[in-house]
């Protein structure tokens, strides 16, 4: 570890068996408060699995996931319900986007907003002065991230209606809204031009400050990853085979294999 | 109009209708002997010949004219044109919804007493809608078995009368708590079903409470059903039997208004949103969060308690009860009214639903061909305006960082 900080995520040799396939074997991570860590590997690999291992929507087989805030004591996950996981402060998007797409794009944060609010039946039929105070703060938080994503302009319309990369920047402001302290993203840039990557990438960057957000991401897109993390940890059939710094990850000869197939050894 | 491939598709259309057809409408056992009547075997073949011809004709001058010029879509426009009105023009709404309340205060002062019974079903009715709505529009659990929850609402009024000589009010609310114990206990083992397996469920579990009233007749009085059931005393006044069907009228009336305003809120509120999104996306939803055992609970107990209150009522306004009154044909109605109106959508719901309960006292010279109409209804509905009547309105925010910009 290059600093004294604590890490807010550690997962301990964490595996998932789907029947006999070992989706995911001894995989161990940790992240560090404020760090932007990517995983990456060829597809199959386990990374999504991995993922839904840690924000409990698999339970998984084998290891163990503590995390907690910044300056505070880690609580193991391990079997926790996704609903809970995101509670505690873990958020994420999904691969392939899940908005709720009929509802309108600010209604999709307003959701986000569910933990960190309780009004209740009774309180939707009675409306008191409590859930008015409290629908209208969510309003107003829901519109000020849309505002951090660049949205506010569209917060009336569909979800559906929306162009690919703002539906991305929409699933980033929706898990914002959880006020999460690490946040995953799967796969943000798929699919977006040039131009919208390095949009996302400032958006990414600027939210871990604004938020202080710790990241863990999930890309493809090797000029991003590069650029953007400060560790990459690389997978391939289900295992980690190497961690570092871009440069050093650049420069390993078991990852360049791993891309680029066995020839390319020498 | 007349090429050669669409009069051979029309003519198939037409044999296959009337190949269709022929065992019902060509048949008749005279004296345990089959008589055949080509006749009118053939009349029907020719005029789907010709509506078939109509039909494809319709289709292929809208697509090239654009498909906004066709009649129906023309009434469709004027549905979205209508529903734009009464949801967004809030004046407009509210004088069209005193008139529509001053109309139906004022309605059993003119009517037959029948007319009255007629216009209290259509006021359950428009409860039963609201109430599955909120699971199926809303949550977007097809339930199939609404019925089931009627029935439960309507026996509880009429066995804890029968074995405990309970009244009207003491019965509402223990029909409104054991009918949402019943969905409950339906929500239960169906937390992890969706779609059709769901429907398949909860379809079963309507026929399991259907055949339980009927074949435990020592307790429930089987098909003989409970009789005598007593009209609600009016502060302990004993009501002439006209008296009571006006009152029922009123009661009806103010549970359907009090259904619709309670239903507005829990859909425009946090819980309404929870059980919105869990209609998109269940996966997304308890990544954002929600709980989704506590949500589904809660749609289906919401939903549910609507079917109590509605079936005590109904139990009320006929003073007898029997298991024909709840059967599939009677969820599936209640669904329909709830697709034709608008999945989700208050206003159509509300609107369908009084339309469905009393297009049949109006329409009574096509009784015969009742089932035959409405069928016809549902297919063009669905193909002309999917979304129903009047789709949900989306609802208004006012975020105040908007507020304040336009101020400054």
């Amino acid at each position: 570890m290059h600093s004294d900080k604590k890490p807010i995520l550690e997962v301990k040799s964490l595996s998932k068996n789907f029947g006999g396939l070992r989706a995911l074997n001894d995989v161990d991570m940790h992240i560090l408060p404020k760090e932007i860590v990517a995983l990456i590997g060829p597809n199959g690999a386990g990374k999504t699995t991995f993922f839904n291992c840690v924000t409990g929507i698999y339970v998984p087989t084998e290891g163990e996931v503590w995390a907690g805030r910044e300056g505070e004591k880690l609580k193991k996950l391990n079997g926790v319900a996704p609903h809970d996981i995101t509670r505690f402060g873990l958020a994420r998007t999904f691969q392939n986007i899940r908005l709720f797409s009929t509802m309108t794009v600010l209604e999709n944060v307003m959701v986000g907003r569910h933990t960190r609010t309780n009004a209740g039946i009774l309180q939707a039929i009675f409306r008191g002065s409590h859930f008015k105070k409290e629908e209208q703060e969510t309003v107003d938080r829901a519109y000020e991230l849309l505002k951090e994503v660049g949205l506010e302009k569209h917060w009336k319309e569909e979800a559906c209606n929306l162009p690919y990369g703002a539906q991305r920047r929409l699933e980033i402001a929706r898990a914002l809204a959880t006020d999460p302290f690490l946040l995953f993203l799967d796969e943000p840039a798929a699919g977006m031009n040039p131009q919208e990557t390095v949009e996302l990438k400032e958006l990414v960057l600027r939210l871990r400050e604004q938020f202080n957000l710790s990241i863990l991401l999930i890309e493809h897109d090797m000029g991003m990853v590069m650029s953007l993390s400060d560790r990459i940890y690389v997978m391939e059939y289900g295992s980690r085979i190497a961690y570092g710094t871009p440069e050093e990850i650049r420069h390993n000869p078991q990852v360049i294999r791993a891309y680029l197939g066995e020839s390319e050894d020498a | 109009m007349f090429t050669a491939k669409r009069l051979i598709r029309s003519f198939l259309i037409g044999v296959w209708f009337m190949i269709l057809v022929f065992p019902i409408v060509g048949i008749k056992i005279i004296k345990r002997a089959p008589e055949f009547f080509y006749d009118r075997v053939f009349v029907i073949g020719i005029i789907t010949f010709v509506l078939a011809m109509l039909w494809s004709w319709y289709f292929e001058v809208y697509k090239e004219r654009g498909v906004s010029d066709g009649i129906f879509s023309k009434i469709s426009q004027k549905c979205s044109a209508l529903s734009e009105k009464v949801t967004h023009d809030k004046s407009t709404a509210m004088k069209l919804i005193l008139v529509l309340f001053a109309a139906f205060m004022v309605l059993p002062l003119f009517t037959s007493m029948y007319q009255t019974t007629v216009y209290s079903l259509a006021f359950l009715y428009v409860m039963l809608a609201l109430g599955l709505n909120i699971v199926v529009g809303i949550a977007g659990q097809l339930v199939l078995g609404y019925a089931a929850f009627y029935a439960v609402g309507a026996y509880t009024y009429g066995l804890f009368y029968q074995y405990f000589g309970l009244g009207f009010w003491v019965c509402l609310p223990i029909a409104g708590f054991i009918t949402v114990i019943a969905g409950l206990l339906l929500a239960f083992p169906v937390l992890r079903l969706r779609g059709d397996y769901l429907a398949i469920v909860t379809l079963g579990f309507g026929e399991i409470v259907r055949l339980l009233l009927i074949n435990w007749a020592d307790f429930t009085g089987g098909n003989q059903g409970i009789s005598n059931i007593p009209r609600p005393g009016f502060f302990g006044i004993e009501l002439s039997p006209e008296g009571s069907t006006i009152y029922i009228y009123y009661l009806c009336l103010f549970a359907a208004i009090i259904t619709i305003v309670i239903v507005a809120r829990l859909i425009n509120s946090r819980v309404g949103l929870a059980l919105q999104a869990l209609r998109e996306d269940e996966i997304a939803s308890e990544a954002m969060g929600i709980d989704l055992r506590k949500v589904k609970m809660a749609a289906f107990a919401l939903g549910s308690c609507w079917a109590g209150f509605a079936g005590v009522l109904f139990a009320a306004r006929n003073s007898y009860i029997n298991p024909t009154s709840f059967t599939f044909m009677e969820s599936a109605m209640i669904l329909s009214m709830v697709v034709l109106g608008g999945m989700g959508s208050i206003v159509g719901v509300t609107l369908a639903a009084l339309v469905l309960a009393l297009m049949p006292e109006y329409l009574r010279a096509f009784s015969e061909y009742r089932m035959l109409i409405f069928g016809l209804l549902m297919v063009t509905m669905m193909i002309f305006r999917p979304q129903g009547i009047i789709p949900p309105a989306k609802r208004k925010y006012a975020p105040t960082a908007l507020k304040n910009e336009e101020n400054n």
